[in-house]
């Protein structure tokens, strides 16, 4: 039968070599007769549809009627309650007013307007006579220009058209609106508003926080005391940020180098992820880690606050801390690399 | 101008129309436009949506305007709405809760345009599938395909700078993922963000300038390449499904007026309708209950808009560290070390890469098929189980970065480790196309050869018959001539080996080509031909209906 392949399941995909013959393809009966419909037949029934399509355009003014209810009757809500009765009402007054259209109008098309398919042919998109003409159009532009023939005006114009555009590209160069030179702008990543001395205060109350305060398995969302009489207070928190909390102190694993960072297990971190700049918001006490919600990073605390899963690339940055005279914690000094996530001239 | 005989129109309209006629030659639009066919089919439905919902964001967008104001400089939240009192934010969130508590009506448009929004690009997203998995794109549609994935990157720039407006919680997160993506640009991503942000993260600028992107230049693109696209799309005339009586050099439907305008005309209120209907019932982007931006806080489980998921998933998969072995690569040079943020960037290069495979696959399918044919008959995906396949392929690759986006809500809504879900997303990232483009190219040919079947056995009955001797067959009904004829009318391209050039040499891309051609075609499925029908119709000649015995088609 055929010439389907009776062979094995591996070449059960090819099942017929095509034949390019094409008297051998079944012929094409031309378009389907035309069905009528009932209400082409049936007067009565056009009258039917005829109703029932006026009956839809009424539903569509008692949808407007039902938006006015809302607006004027509700008038300026009061409540919760009320504003969500309000916009129910607006809602569904303008749904009904436009379904009640389309509906009614598509009803109309598809029983009382002719169903009679119709076939128009398909002109080539370009004729060969006209893409002639262009040429010879076009031809005789570039002739008349004499562009071809005098390139030192060509040349000299595209030298022209290259540097006229520069400036346009050249006065975005304010869209920093702070002035910054490019060094300053690479510069300014690297510092935050924590120094030697500085206070650490909660967020957002700015009260500052005495060691005692912070219990094991506690952990504070802390700000720099004084951000919030600063000229940019976001700008200055979106990277001044840190997470402070409390380990026991055998559970940290100290490099020399970070040995006096910490007071008596309290360590802070830079709440900025260095994925790319959430805030790191979730710390799970019984494991130690602090978790991004953006994309899952998971810094380790106990290991310095070390990347163990998710896309960040790089550990939060410790901030130095101690105490001061009065028992409050204070920053040692800012931190000893740029926070958040990585940059080109970061290392 | 004078006209030789003078027209006297009649009737007021008349008079009116006359009138404009002989300043703008409108008749000559009417005699094009008034009885042009349009072929009808479901699935051409699509594009429209995403027209009529772009018409429903600018009306609803210009009322927003009207209130909405995109400053970021400090106030303090007096409206109406209690729980905020008294809380510091910017003007423009605070006018966004104006919009939403204090203007009447103002949340109900809040709610249409931000639904339009999300059905807008909804609704472009699947007309593109459609228009893939029918190879609508062929010859001598390729440019407007490109210009159809232009607006498919516009309608997410659109809806991403629209997002960012009211300037609340989620919003300034958005901002600050950018931000971060942004500063992992090589050289002069540094400088790019603080040109962005006119100075550091969050400042106070970038609201404005997404507006003036979010209100002008945005939809001004938008509407150019819509009036573009559809400029094409009467230039070239609509595709259509091949079917009896239709062919390439016909187009088969209904005229523009008035079936067409009218059922065209009549969906737009539809869909406005539907849109109504859902935001008057359903609460979108609850912005009042983030409260303002603010870089410390952030909420766990919240979602970016849909569109947004793939490039967010794909964030959340790559991973930062392998082992100990960061991604964070420092490159040494002469001046100094620099860093590469490869955790930020290859998940970048692979969403760049999947777009850019959007914008050059008509050139991509041409360079295989060697088919410089024009193409107006719409291939069934089935027809074309190559194409069906790397569609799947790319679809499944969508989905799998799109539920990376949901890792979270994954873990916690079926009770697994969150580092697992993430394992097998990365393991399904590079599986799951293979495996979609394997399924998906069985099924085709399955399909393929069911159709065969029904062509030469005919449809099953529904029937079942016993036998003298016992033997249980269902009943077979020939199919009808039309139904033959579109089961049968379409092609089936076959492996085009590698071709020597003139000079008699096979190029090493020709060899490539060749052996991608054997990829795709070397499984295929051809129509019945004429005679192989008249052959099985004789063979079972003595019934007008007859029994099933065509066991070699289904190995
Ligand atoms: C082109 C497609 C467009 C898309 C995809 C889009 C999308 C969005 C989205 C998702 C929002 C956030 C809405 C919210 O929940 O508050 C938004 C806000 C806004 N959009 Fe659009 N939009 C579009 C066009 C326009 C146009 C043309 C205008 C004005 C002529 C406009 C004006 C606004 C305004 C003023 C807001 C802020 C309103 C608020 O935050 O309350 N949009 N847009
Ligand atoms: S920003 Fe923290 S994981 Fe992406």
């Amino acid at each position: 039968m055929g010439d389907h392949s009776h062979g094995s399941p591996q070449e059960s995909g090819t099942v017929a070599k095509a034949q390019d013959d094409s008297l051998d393809k079944i012929q094409d009966p031309g378009l389907p007769p035309h069905r009528a419909r009932l209400t082409d037949t049936d007067p009565r029934a056009a009258k039917r549809a005829e109703r029932q399509v006026a009956i839809l355009f009424a539903i569509s003014m008692i949808g407007t009627v039902l938006f006015f209810v809302g607006y004027f009757a509700v008038g300026h809500p009061e409540s919760i309650a009320e504003i969500r009765l309000q916009n129910m009402l607006l809602g569904s007054g303008t749904a009904f007013a436009m379904l009640g259209i389309g509906v009614g109008i598509v009803h109309w098309a598809r029983t009382l307007m002719p169903d009679h398919e119709i076939a128009e042919s398909r002109h080539e998109v370009r004729t060969e006579e006209g893409r002639q003409e262009a040429e010879e159009i076009v031809n005789t532009i570039v002739d008349e220009s004499g562009i071809s023939r005098r390139p030192l005006i060509r040349n000299s114009l595209i030298g022209a058209l290259a540097l006229a555009p520069l400036p346009g590209i050249v006065i975005l160069r304010d869209l920093d609106l702070t002035k910054a030179s490019a060094s300053e702008i690479v510069d300014r990543l690297r510092h935050t508003m924590w120094d030697k001395g500085v206070r650490l205060t909660r967020d957002p109350s700015g009260t500052p926080i005495k060691a005692s305060d912070v219990q094991i398995g506690s952990a504070f969302h802390v700000i720099p005391d004084g951000l919030n009489e600063t000229e940019d207070p976001l700008n200055e928190k979106a990277k001044a940020v840190v997470l402070l909390m409390r380990l026991n102190p055998e559970d940290l694993n100290v490099s020399p180098e970070r040995e006096d960072w910490h007071h008596d297990g309290i360590v802070a971190y830079s709440k900025i992820c260095t994925h790319v700049g959430c805030p790191v918001a979730l710390y799970e006490q019984h494991t130690h880690h602090l978790l991004c919600p953006c994309h899952q990073s998971t810094f380790d605390l106990t290991q310095e606050c070390e990347v163990i899963f998710g896309p960040a690339a790089h550990a939060l940055p410790q901030l130095p801390i101690t105490v001061d005279a009065d028992g409050f914690l204070v920053a040692q000094s800012d931190f000893h690399e740029p926070v958040g996530p990585g940059y080109w001239e970061r290392p | 101008m004078t006209t030789d005989t003078v027209y006297q129109p009649k009737t007021k309209t008349g008079r009116i129309a006359d009138f404009v006629d002989q300043r703008t030659g409108a008749s000559g639009m009417v005699k094009e436009f008034g009885r042009k066919i349009f072929p009808d089919h479901w699935s051409f439905m699509f594009g429209e949506v995403a027209l009529y919902t772009f018409v429903i964001l600018l009306i609803s967008g210009t009322f927003l305007t009207l209130f909405f104001d995109p400053s970021m400089a400090h106030t303090t939240y007096d409206g109406s709405y209690n729980p905020l009192k008294g809380i510091g934010m910017s003007v423009a969130y605070h006018t966004s809760l104006d919009i939403s508590f204090d203007v009447r009506g103002g949340l109900f448009m809040r709610q249409v345009h931000h639904w339009s929004a999300l059905l807008f690009v909804a609704s472009v997203s699947v007309h593109m599938l459609r228009v893939f998995f029918t190879g609508a794109f062929r010859k001598p549609r390729e440019l407007n395909w490109v210009v159809g994935s232009t607006l498919l990157v516009l309608a997410m720039a659109a809806g991403f700078t629209g997002y960012s407006l009211p300037d609340d919680l989620l919003s300034g997160n958005g901002l600050r993922i950018i931000d971060g993506i942004i500063k992992a640009i090589p050289v002069v991503g540094t400088y790019i963000s603080a040109f962005l942000f006119g100075g550091e993260f969050p400042g106070t600028a970038i609201i404005g300038r997404l507006y003036m992107l979010h209100i002008m230049l945005v939809p001004a693109l938008i509407l150019l390449m819509v009036a573009v696209h559809l400029f094409m799309v009467v230039v070239h005339k609509h595709t259509q499904w091949s079917g009896p009586g239709r062919t390439e050099e016909n187009v088969v439907g209904f005229p523009v007026g008035p079936v067409y305008a009218a059922k065209a005309g009549g969906f737009f209120f539809i869909v406005f309708g539907v849109v109504a209907a859902i935001s008057a019932f359903f609460t979108i982007n609850p912005i009042w209950n983030y409260g303002p931006y603010d870089p410390s806080p952030v909420s766990a489980g919240t979602q970016p808009d849909w569109y947004i998921g793939w490039a967010d998933g794909a964030l959340r998969l790559m991973p930062g560290q392998l082992w100990d072995f960061s991604f964070d690569w420092i490159i040494p040079f002469p001046w100094g070390d620099n860093l590469l943020a490869m955790g930020v960037l290859v998940p970048a290069v692979v969403l760049v890469a999947l777009l850019g495979g959007m914008f050059v696959w008509p050139w991509v399918e041409r360079w295989i098929t060697k088919d410089d044919r024009e193409h107006h008959l719409l291939d069934r995906p089935r027809n074309a189980p190559f194409r069906t396949a790397v569609g799947v392929a790319g679809v499944v690759f969508y989905c799998v970065l799109w539920a990376a986006a949901s890792s979270d809500l994954i873990a916690t809504h079926f009770h697994v480790a969150l580092n697992d879900v993430t394992y097998w997303l990365r393991a399904l990232f590079f599986l799951g196309p293979i495996l979609g483009f394997i399924i998906a190219r069985r099924i085709a040919l399955a399909l393929q050869r069911k159709d065969r079947d029904i062509v030469l056995h005919g449809r099953e009955a529904g029937i079942i018959e016993m036998s003298p001797e016992g033997a249980f067959t269902e009943r077979h009904e020939q199919v009808d001539e039309y139904k033959l004829y579109k089961l049968t009318a379409f092609e089936s391209p076959e492996v085009l080996p590698a071709q020597a050039d003139r000079a008699g040499h096979v190029t090493r891309s020709e060899k490539l080509r060749g052996s991608v051609s054997k990829f795709f075609f070397e499984d295929r499925v051809a129509p019945v031909t004429k005679s192989e029908l008249e052959e099985a119709r004789s063979h079972h000649g003595h019934h007008a209906v007859e029994g099933h015995d065509d066991k070699e088609l289904e190995q």
